[in-house]
This record gives structure tokens, C-alpha cells and sequence, in this order.
């Protein structure tokens, strides 16, 4: 058996291989266009990732209310109103960073850094509401243990709000850097991925507040 | 072609010789450290995990023993479990990609450096964590690997034990998102070209389709641990039925991740399995669009079973019907993935090295857990076994006699490679007949204790007919495998100071890792061969007759 398969290093095949190694291809490196498309993917996977994490919680929302008949105080002690209209202004946060994108592949980065601030004040308005929404629920007695709703309420907008200041920082750093010139357009896989973050914390958002507000 | 010219200056690979080396480790960002690393931090949990399941073996020797006692007990059997599936296997698989996915798409590092070694602090950090539990007061988590609910609510679980499991199994899961993330974009973006999907070795496709199920599976049990901490450490409601919240809930999110993840520790082994094979019987890999896309149907398919898990809950019979089907598909593109295999070793000339051995063995073993598997599906069986030793045997099937195998078939074909030695054949010999022996000894016998009724995660057993000889049969197995795996580590450790020399080719293989170095250099690669088939070695070694040749003609069999 053994004789049958002599050492694979054979002088022979070394040969070839010495041979053969003459027509290797030199790898290429350090492409910035390749790093750009790179940091896009990361983003989205890692969105598409998270997405994942929010149904899970989503899900576990409509189960107790489906399955577990829930006990539901959304009609006393929710106000869908005030709550949609902060809802409307973080919408309107999409549009704005949408419109400093916009501006920066034409190259214009001042407008990008407006876009930038608009979007920031709207999403700190958004979280601002929803702190007065929570200090509503925690004066009527609201809380994490009170029920499953409460139970239920606050680790579903919890981690979304967790989210937006997350995305709130992200948009910081990257008006900072934009304030101090660095990008000048027409791309960047930053601002690209910013972007990004912040629809899908967008529409996380409508998607909760139809959930926990609307149906 | 391009003809090439000047190799890079070269960066000496980071030892463990210089007087930075421990800093340089832990300040690394290659991804060949890393994922050496990697391999450590698993080995590291490894003895940890064959301890604690040693000392459950001493305990269940005899009927009415008293060993242990049942506290210890039920926090080591949790640990055990805990620790081979979230800190053994996972980092095991996850390092073996880190190290070999760069090198086997011509890339000279991952697409995040940085980020990479994130994830193996992450991994290692909640594994730490983890473990950390035996020092606090109260002792480890004691309520199962999965920690169902009620049991690991803070009325019947008042120790911290579940807070550390809560802690430490989110922190490895964001080292594994992070490193799936980093897989799929590498995988995306580095390959060089020529190589396409078409001709990316099956390893990689297997890695790839695991990332994306690590991507949708982990996050669910994020979730899912996240609000059992909540119910723990702020009183909430979600997993206790008396005020509204769920405990079949925790099933649901638990399993729709530990599905998904049995074939995350599946579908790794399958690739390496389809490296090994055919090197080792020196014939093209039988079928590889076959290989590809069962993997593809069965990773779609892991997502809809999760319930055959629940069978026992009482779902209904409708519910329970559609799952059990469900379960039944995945034995399709699973059975086509074994006779890919087999073909490709029909008629080749098989070399049996520990690598090969280890291989081959790994579709009997594996095959009889698939069947165990199955015969779970069949609901009233599962009525019948569930809870009872025949699921210990049926896990172990799947996860040593599958996952492990394959990862010692993996480790003795790659050890060249990473260290520039081969690992001794003869020891690997011994060691592969006395592991392979002590496996089936101890859990062939627990299939008949799981069909006689004994149940699983009860310390201690009343003298029946058969029941002590039984156990006691299986915790001598047990001790084999000890002692070989004993006998492996000294492989190990004598083979890397003087092991034979591998040469950067040792096997005739025909993927790109071995047209490197062994051990490679720092970056990898200067200048790679043309990719334009499967095998670019083959091609190279090879002019007079290369695949590319006869791609669209039957596939080559030659080299007989
Ligand atoms: C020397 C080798 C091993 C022996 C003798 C052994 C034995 C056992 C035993 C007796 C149990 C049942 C504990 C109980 O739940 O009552 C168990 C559980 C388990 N083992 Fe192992 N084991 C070994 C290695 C491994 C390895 C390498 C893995 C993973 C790769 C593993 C994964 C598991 C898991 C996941 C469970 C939990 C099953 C469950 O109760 O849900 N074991 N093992
Ligand atoms: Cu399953």
C-alpha cells in the first residue's frame, strides 16, 4: 500500500512546482475603493443582523398580547398623539440626513454638516419625547415589574431608544469630522453607513409604534 | 499573465520566542494569531469541560451514589453542556475560518482587522465570565445549558449562577456576530480574482453559509437572554406564567436560535470534511454544486424545525405534525451531502493518514446521529425519549461523533500549516483508535439506558437491571477518551518542537493555504497561482493536464 504513494515531495514534483511558481499572480492591495464597498457591507449585514434582535422582540410583544392575553394598558396609559407626533419628527430625521447625503455627492459639505445637525436635533427631540412619555408612565406607576406590559414596553422602546443614542453619537462623530473637512464628497463609507443605521433605527421605530400604539 | 517581480520585504512572524511575545499576542491583529488564538481560548474551555464531565462520570458509576451530590451536580452537567457548545465548538470553528478563509481565497488578511481581534476578546471575555460564576457565593448556573424557564427564574434559580450565564453567553454571542460579520465581507470582497463562487473551496462556501446563520441565529437568543436578565435582576414578567409572562416562550426564542445552531456547528465540519476527503483519496470532490446547495436548502431548512424541540409541550397535534416533516427534509440534502463523499472516495487510491481516518469515520459516526436524529422526528418516539439518556447519546452522536471528528481531521490536516510540523502519525493512530473506542463505548450504551428509562439530568439512579452495568461501561468509555485525548495534547506538544517537517505542501493538496509558507508569512502572500478551477494546485503542478481543461467535460479523475 504504502509503496504505491512515494513522498508527495518528490523531487520530481518539486521541479514542476519550481517551474509552476514562475507564473504566480502578485496580489493586489490597499484599494480604496474595495475599503469603501467593505465598511457599506458592514453596515448592512450588521443591520440586517440587528433586525433579527428586534423581531425577536417584536415577536415576544405580540405573543404575550396573541397568546397570552396580555393585559393591555396601551389605551389608559399611552398617549399615541403626542407619541406620533415625535414620530413624525424622527421621519422627518431620515429626510434631513437623507438631504446632507444628498448634498455631498455634489459636494457640498456644508450642507452636509446642516443635514448632520438637523437630523441630531430631531433625533434628540424624538428621545426627549420619549423620556416624557416614560416619566408619564413611571408617575402612574408604570414600571419594569408593575405587569408583563410594563415588562414588555420599556425593553422593547428601551433598547430602540438605546439605538437612537447609539445612532446619535455616530451622527455627532461624523459632523465633527465633517466640520473638520474631511469629507469633501462625492462618497464616504462613513457618512454611507450612518446613513444607513439611522433608517433602519427608523424604521424599527414605525414598526414598534404600529405595534405598541396603532393595532 | 502578469509575470511577477519583486517579493515584499518580509515581516517575520510574531513567536512566542521574542522578549514581546505575550504582548505582540495579545496586541495582534492577524488573523493567524487570532485564530490561533482562538484554538487556545477553545482548548483552554475544553479541559474545563472534560473535567466537569469526568466528575459527572465518576458520580453516575454506580446506582445511589453520593459523589457529587445533586447541587454540584446540576451546575456541572449545565456548565459541561454550556461550555463545548458556546466556548469548545463555537470558537473552535469560528478560529479554524479566521486562520484558513483569508488563505484559502488568496486574501492577505481578513476585511477588519481590527475587529476581528474584538471578537476573540468578546468570546474569551464571556467565557471568563462564565466561569467566573463557581467563585461567587451561590455557585454555577444549575439550570441546563438551555435554562428553561420557570427553573431558571430567580424563584428557583436564587443564586447568581443564570446572571453570569446570561452575561457571558451575550458577550460570545457579540464575538460571534462580529466574527461572522467579518467572515461574510471577507468572503465578499477579498477573494482574488479568478476565484469565483464557482471555484471557491467548499470550506469557505460552508463558512460563509454558517456566518449568515450565525447572523440571524444569535441575535434571537440575545433577546431572549436579555430579557431573562431583565426578569432576573429588575423583576419583570417575561418567562413566569403566574403574572402574565411565558415560559414557552423561552423555548420558542431559545431553540430558534439552538436549531439554527446545531447546523452553525454542522456545517463547518461538512467543509472541512470536503477538504480532506478528496486530498486524502486523490480525486476531485464528488459533486460540488450538490455540496453546495444541500448546504444552502439545509440552512434554509434550519430555520423552520425549531419546534421538534417542543414536541413534549403540548403544542397540538397539527403544529407538531408540520414540524415533524419539517424535521424529516433535512435528511435529504443532508444524505446527499454523505454520498458526495462516499463517491468521492470510490475508487480513488486512499491515503489513511489520522487525518483521513478521522474523516471517514466521521460519516459513520455522524450518520448514526443524523438517524438518533430522525428518530426523533417521529413524534410519539420522541414522547417516549425525550428527557432520558438516548438524547445524551443522540447529541454526543452529532457533536463528537460529527463536529469533533471532523475538527480532529481538520486539526491533523492543517496542523502542517500552522506550525510548519506534522503532528505524529503514529500517536495520531493510537490516539484516533482509542478515542474512537471510547466514544462509541460510552455513548452506544446510552442509547439502550435512554430506551430502558433512565432519565437525563438526574444525579443518581436506582439500582435496575442493567442500569449500573451500563454506566459503569459508559464511564470507563469515558476515561478512554480522557486518556486519549491526553495522548493527543502530547502529540501536540512534542510534534511542535520536533515533529517532521512539513514543507509548505505536505498532503499534495491542491487549495491555495498550500501555496504558502508553513507557517506563513506575516502577510500571507506575496503573489499567488492563477485561479482558474477548483483545484489551482492541481493546475499548477500540473500544465499538461489541468482542470480548467476539462471543467465543462466530465470532471478529471485522474492521478490514480
Ligand atoms: C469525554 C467526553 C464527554 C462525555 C463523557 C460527556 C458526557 C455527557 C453527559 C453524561 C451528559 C449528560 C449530562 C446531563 O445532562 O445529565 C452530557 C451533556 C452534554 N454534553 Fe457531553 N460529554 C463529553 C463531551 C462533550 C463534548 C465534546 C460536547 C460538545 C462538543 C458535549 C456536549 C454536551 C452537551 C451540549 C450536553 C447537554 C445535553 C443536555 O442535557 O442538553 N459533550 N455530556
Ligand atoms: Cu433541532
Amino acid at each position: 500500500m504504502k509503496n504505491k504513494h512515494p513522498n508527495p515531495l518528490g523531487a520530481d514534483r518539486a521541479d514542476r512546482l519550481a517551474v509552476a511558481s514562475q507564473q504566480y499572480v502578485p496580489i493586489r492591495r490597499e484599494l480604496p475603493e474595495r475599503a469603501r464597498r467593505q465598511y457599506e457591507l458592514l453596515i448592512k449585514f450588521f443591520v440586517a443582523s440587528e433586525s433579527f434582535f428586534f423581531m425577536a422582540l417584536i415577536i415576544s410583544y405580540l405573543y404575550y398580547r396573541g397568546v397570552n392575553q396580555m393585559i393591555d394598558m396601551t389605551d389608559q396609559v399611552l398617549n399615541a398623539q403626542s407619541t406620533g407626533m415625535f414620530t413624525a419628527l424622527l421621519v422627518l430625521s431620515s429626510g434631513t440626513l437623507w438631504w446632507g447625503r444628498h448634498h455631498l455627492e455634489r459636494q457640498k459639505p456644508v450642507r452636509l454638516a446642516w443635514g448632520l445637525a438637523a437630523t441630531i436635533a430631531l433625533g434628540a427631540v424624538f428621545l426627549y419625547g420619549q423620556g416624557l412619555e416614560y416619566a408619564h408612565l413611571l408617575r402612574e406607576n408604570v414600571t419594569v415589574d408593575r405587569n408583563i406590559f410594563g415588562s414588555a414596553f420599556f425593553t422593547l422602546t428601551g433598547f430602540h431608544a438605546l439605538h437612537v443614542f447609539v445612532g446619535l453619537i455616530l451622527l455627532s462623530i461624523v459632523l465633527i469630522l465633517t466640520l473638520l473637512g474631511d469629507f469633501t464628497g462625492p462618497r464616504s463609507a462613513a457618512v454611507a453607513a450612518t446613513e444607513l443605521y439611522w433608517h433602519f433605527v427608523d424604521v424599527v421605530w414605525l414598526i414598534v409604534f404600529t405595534v405598541v400604539y396603532l393595532i | 499573465m502578469e509575470k511577477v517581480i519583486v517579493p515584499e520585504p518580509h515581516v517575520p512572524l510574531p513567536s512566542g520566542k521574542t522578549d514581546r511575545s505575550l504582548l505582540q499576542w495579545m496586541a495582534s491583529v492577524d488573523h493567524k494569531q487570532l485564530g490561533i488564538m482562538y484554538l487556545l481560548t477553545a482548548l483552554l474551555f475544553f479541559i474545563a469541560g472534560g473535567i466537569e464531565i469526568l466528575l459527572i462520570r465518576i458520580q453516575l458509576i454506580t446506582p445511589d451514589n453520593t459523589f457529587l451530590g445533586p447541587d454540584l451536580y446540576n451546575q456541572l452537567f449545565t456548565m459541561h453542556g454550556t461550555t463545548m457548545i458556546f466556548l469548545v465548538l463555537m470558537p473552535t470553528l469560528i478560529g479554524l475560518g479566521v486562520y484558513l478563509v483569508p488563505l484559502m481565497i488568496g486574501a492577505n488578511e481578513m476585511a477588519f482587522p481590527r475587529l476581528n481581534a474584538f471578537s476573540l476578546w468578546m468570546t474569551l471575555l464571556g467565557g471568563l465570565i462564565l466561569y467566573f460564576s463557581f467563585l461567587d457565593g451561590g455557585g454555577a448556573p444549575a439550570a441546563g445549558w438551555f435554562s428553561y424557564a420557570p427553573l431558571s427564574s430567580s424563584h428557583y434559580s436564587s443564586t447568581k449562577g443564570v446572571d453570569y450565564y446570561c452575561i457571558g453567553l451575550i458577550l460570545t454571542g457579540i464575538g460571534s456576530v462580529t466574527a461572522a460579520l467579518n467572515l461574510v465581507v471577507t468572503i465578499l470582497t477579498l477573494r482574488i480574482p479568478g476565484m469565483d463562487f464557482r471555484r471557491l473551496p467548499v470550506f469557505v462556501w460552508m463558512m460563509f453559509i454558517t456566518a449568515f446563520l450565525i447572523l440571524a441565529a444569535f441575535p434571537v437568543l440575545n433577546a431572549g437572554l436579555v430579557m431573562l436578565l431583565i426578569d432576573r435582576q429588575l423583576n419583570a414578567h417575561f418567562f413566569s406564567p403566574a403574572s402574565g409572562g411565558s415560559a414557552i416562550l423561552w423555548q420558542h426564542l431559545f431553540w430558534a436560535f439552538g436549531h439554527p445552531e446545531v447546523y452553525i456547528l454542522a456545517l463547518p465540519p461538512f467543509g472541512i470534511i470536503s477538504e480532506v476527503i478528496p486530498v486524502f483519496s486523490r480525486q476531485p470532490i464528488f459533486g460540488y454544486r450538490f455540496l453546495i446547495g444541500s448546504g444552502i436548502a439545509i440552512a434554509l431548512l434550519a430555520f423552520g424545525v425549531w419546534m421538534h424541540h417542543m414536541f413534549a409541550v403540548g403544542l397540538g397535534n397539527p403544529i407538531n405534525g408540520f414540524f415533524a416533516a419539517g424535521s424529516m427534509l433535512i435528511g435529504i440534502p443532508t444524505g446527499i451531502k454523505v454520498f458526495n463523499w462516499i463517491l468521492t472516495m470510490r475508487g480513488g487510491s486512499i491515503r489513511f493518514t489520522t487525518a483521513m481516518l478521522f474523516a471517514a469515520s466521521f460519516i459513520v459516526e455522524f450518520t448514526i446521529g443524523g438517524l438518533s436524529g430522525i428518530s426523533f422526528a417521529l413524534v410519539p418516539l420522541d414522547w417516549q425519549l425525550t428527557d432520558t439518556y438516548y438524547v445524551v447519546a443522540h447529541i454526543h452522536y452529532v457533536f463528537l461523533g460529527g463536529t469533533l471528528y471532523a475538527v480532529f481531521a481538520g486539526l491533523f490536516y492543517w496542523f502542517p500549516k500552522i506550525t510548519g510540523r506534522k503532528l505524529s502519525e503514529r500517536l495520531g493512530r493510537i490516539f484516533f483508535w482509542l478515542f474512537f473506542l471510547g466514544f462509541n463505548l460510552t455513548f452506544m450504551l446510552q442509547h439502550v439506558l435512554g430506551i430502558l428509562g433512565m432519565p437525563r439530568r438526574v444525579y443518581t439512579y436506582p439500582d435496575l437491571p442493567y442500569f449500573g452495568l451500563l454506566n459503569l461501561l459508559s464511564t470507563v468509555g469515558a476515561f478512554l477518551m480522557a486518556a486519549s485525548i491526553g495522548l493527543f495534547f502530547w502529540n501536540i506538544l512534542t510534534s511542535l518542537r520536533k515533529g517532521e517537517r512539513a514543507g509548505d505542501d505536505p498532503w499534495n493538496a491542491w487549495t491555495l493555504e498550500w501555496a504558502s509558507s508553513s507557517p506563513p508569512a506575516l502577510k500571507n502572500f506575496d503573489k499567488v497561482p492563477p485561479v482558474r478551477s477548483l483545484r489551482p494546485l492541481w493546475d499548477l503542478k500540473h500544465p499538461e493536464n489541468p482542470d480548467w481543461k476539462n471543467e465543462k467535460s466530465k470532471q478529471t479523475r485522474n492521478e490514480k
